[in-house]
């Protein structure tokens, strides 16, 4: 052929498939018009627009019928995940090695195994009936069994707007595996691993879920929505104030280490609990600013207050201890460190920089001074320290909660904040009273059954080689 | 024969062991250990822990020579290793009754 038929070939063939593209225009759209003209109403640019909007702002949706995203908001589900990978780092490794450290060498592999076993067991339980008895709807105590075995939990947004259920379930599962860690710190080195996950197991049930379910489930304590309207934004009453308080009773009913008041009983490693100390500051990133339920500016505040909370608790310590006793001491870092983590956790979305400075003095003096003179005047064996860190503190914060919570922070809470103290007050008097009270029977009842301390000889020979049949350091 | 053993600070073994061969003698076993004589220990604080660790450091020499090098070992350890304070350490000399090495079999002072 001459070139003008070849030109005339290739120039046909182009608007032969320009032509086509043209004509597929008219169809597609025929196609997207055709269920829109099925269903009762189209839908506005407005209203989807409105829908972007609230995930932007990490606000309500819109109604389903007025929008076009199906699923999750894909920017604070992404945080929501990576708050749930940091709150789980806190407990596996991070407060196993902190604790870890703190005790003598023969009994570091049962704290790392107590953590572990926790970890195991209580995602169990909050597979089967855990997360549906904190979350469901239910009564003012405690959710019902809806949600049992994830039932209906998918990657559909349920509790929280923009966040899949089952990516809030895996995160409140973070916080439920850690409450019951942090007790490890008071019966440390004289207790049965058996005895530690029945124990476990019953306190869950009976304390953390109905709190997880009176505090954020919609229930007694649930701000707006509670009776009582407290406030707690990541667990102090839920998380510390249980565990340190329930850690408190479980020391004295399970009674001190052998050789308590007489023999050295040293940390076998500063660096483990260090180290430790460093992944319990990161990972509460995800704890306080994850508990925005999204990345919003809340959870910016959040990640504000638990910087400074922490930098300045753990400063303080250090200093007070450089002043009072000479040395500021590595020991003396970690532990104001985490007193400030503590104090600031339920003010953390609620309170401004100051206020996350004020919880860092708070933090760095108040237990300060309980775990360093008050323990010793009433003499009980909380090893690690729980309840002066915890329970103390988790207290402080959640009263301070009530002095220095602002709307200008969280807008959330401006019809709260007239009479806040008071019912800031009432939740920690219940949270007192209820731990205190059901930790002593569970006690109780293990105690007179199965037992809670092994023999003497095993906890003279140490629990990781009679407990575990391990030792933590072969040289 | 002999065997000589002392008892110095950590930091001077390095030093006592190049003292030990410009005198020919380059066989010998090293143990930490710990103790104390006079010199005081430490207080340890852990929260609300007030411990006095009164074990302190230390590194066991232990050299065993022939009768006739005895004097010479007891003063190569002790110049190298002194230094005035309290915490040098000390040197004990006790009699050996018999040596063997095992490669050879040789015995006696061939042995050391």
């Amino acid at each position: 052929m001459n070139k003008w038929s070849t030109s005339i070939i290739r120039i046909l063939k182009t608007a032969i498939f320009f032509g086509m593209l043209a004509a597929a225009i008219p169809l597609s759209a025929q196609e997207a018009a055709a269920p829109a003209a099925a269903a009762p109403k189209e839908i506005s640019i407005e209203q989807r627009v409105a829908d972007l909007e609230a995930y932007v702002n990490n606000s309500a949706r819109v109604d389903k019928a007025e929008s076009k995203i199906s699923g999750p908001g894909p920017g604070h589900n992404g945080w929501l995940m990576t708050s749930s990978a940091l709150v789980l780092f806190m407990t596996l490794p991070g407060l196993a090695l902190f604790y870890g450290g703190l005790v003598r060498k023969k009994n570091v592999l049962s704290v790392l195994a107590q953590c572990m076993g926790i970890a195991g067991l209580v995602t169990i339980m909050w597979w089967a009936f855990g997360f549906s008895l904190s979350f469901a709807p239910g009564s003012s105590y405690i959710g019902g069994l809806s949600l049992a075995f994830f039932n209906g939990v998918t990657g559909a947004p349920g509790t929280l707007p923009w966040v899949s259920e089952n990516v809030f379930a895996i995160f409140q599962l973070t916080f439920a595996i850690i409450t019951p860690a942090l007790m490890l710190g008071a019966i440390a080195e004289r207790i049965k691993f058996t005895s530690v996950l029945v124990f476990v197991f019953v306190w869950m049930i009976v304390i953390y879920f109905p709190f997880a379910h009176m505090v954020w489930g919609g229930g007694l304590m649930c701000g707006a929505a509670g009776a009582i309207k407290a406030i707690d934004f990541a667990g102090g009453t839920v998380v510390h104030m249980t565990s340190g308080w329930s850690a408190l009773v479980l020391c004295l009913i399970l009674g001190p280490r052998i050789g308590f008041g007489k023999e050295k009983m040293t940390p076998h490693s500063m660096v483990l609990c260090m180290v430790g100390t460093g992944m319990l500051w990161v990972g509460w990133y995800g704890f306080n600013a994850g508990s925005a339920g999204g990345a919003d500016g809340i959870a910016g505040n959040a990640f504000m207050t638990t910087t400074l909370a922490a930098a300045v608790g753990g400063f303080t310590w250090a200093m007070l201890e450089l002043i009072f006793r000479k040395h500021a001491s590595v020991l003396g870092f970690c532990s104001g460190i985490v007193a400030g983590l503590v104090v600031v956790t339920p003010a953390a979305g609620f309170v401004d920089a100051t206020g996350g400075v004020i919880c860092g003095l708070a933090a760095g003096s108040i237990p300060f001074l309980f775990c360093v003179k008050l323990k010793q005047i009433f003499g009980y064996d909380d090893a690690l320290d729980t309840f002066g860190v915890h329970g103390v503190g988790g207290t402080v914060g959640s009263i301070l909660t009530g002095v220095l919570a602002t709307d200008k922070v969280n807008p959330n809470i401006s019809g709260l904040l007239d009479g806040l103290l008071v019912a800031q007050l009432e939740a920690v008097a219940i949270t007192i009273v209820w731990s205190v009270v059901v930790t002593a029977v569970i006690a109780y009842a293990i105690k007179f059954t199965i037992g809670l301390r092994p023999t003497p000889e095993v906890e003279r020979g140490g629990l990781d080689i009679n407990e575990h049949g391990e030792e933590g350091y072969i040289s | 024969m002999k065997l000589i053993i002392a008892i110095i600070q950590p930091y001077k073994l390095d030093e006592v062991k190049e003292a030990l061969a410009g005198v020919s003698i380059v066989g010998m076993t090293v143990t930490q250990v710990k103790g104390f004589g006079r010199q005081k220990g430490h207080t340890e604080i852990y929260r609300s822990n007030e411990y006095s660790v009164d074990f302190l450091p230390k590194v066991k020499l232990e050299v065993a020579v022939s009768d006739d090098k005895v004097e010479k070992t007891i003063a190569t350890i002790s110049k190298a290793s002194k230094t005035g304070k309290i915490g040098d350490g000390k040197i004990f000399v006790q009699p050996l009754e018999n040596a063997l090495r095992i490669r050879t079999g040789e015995t006696g002072e061939d042995a050391l």
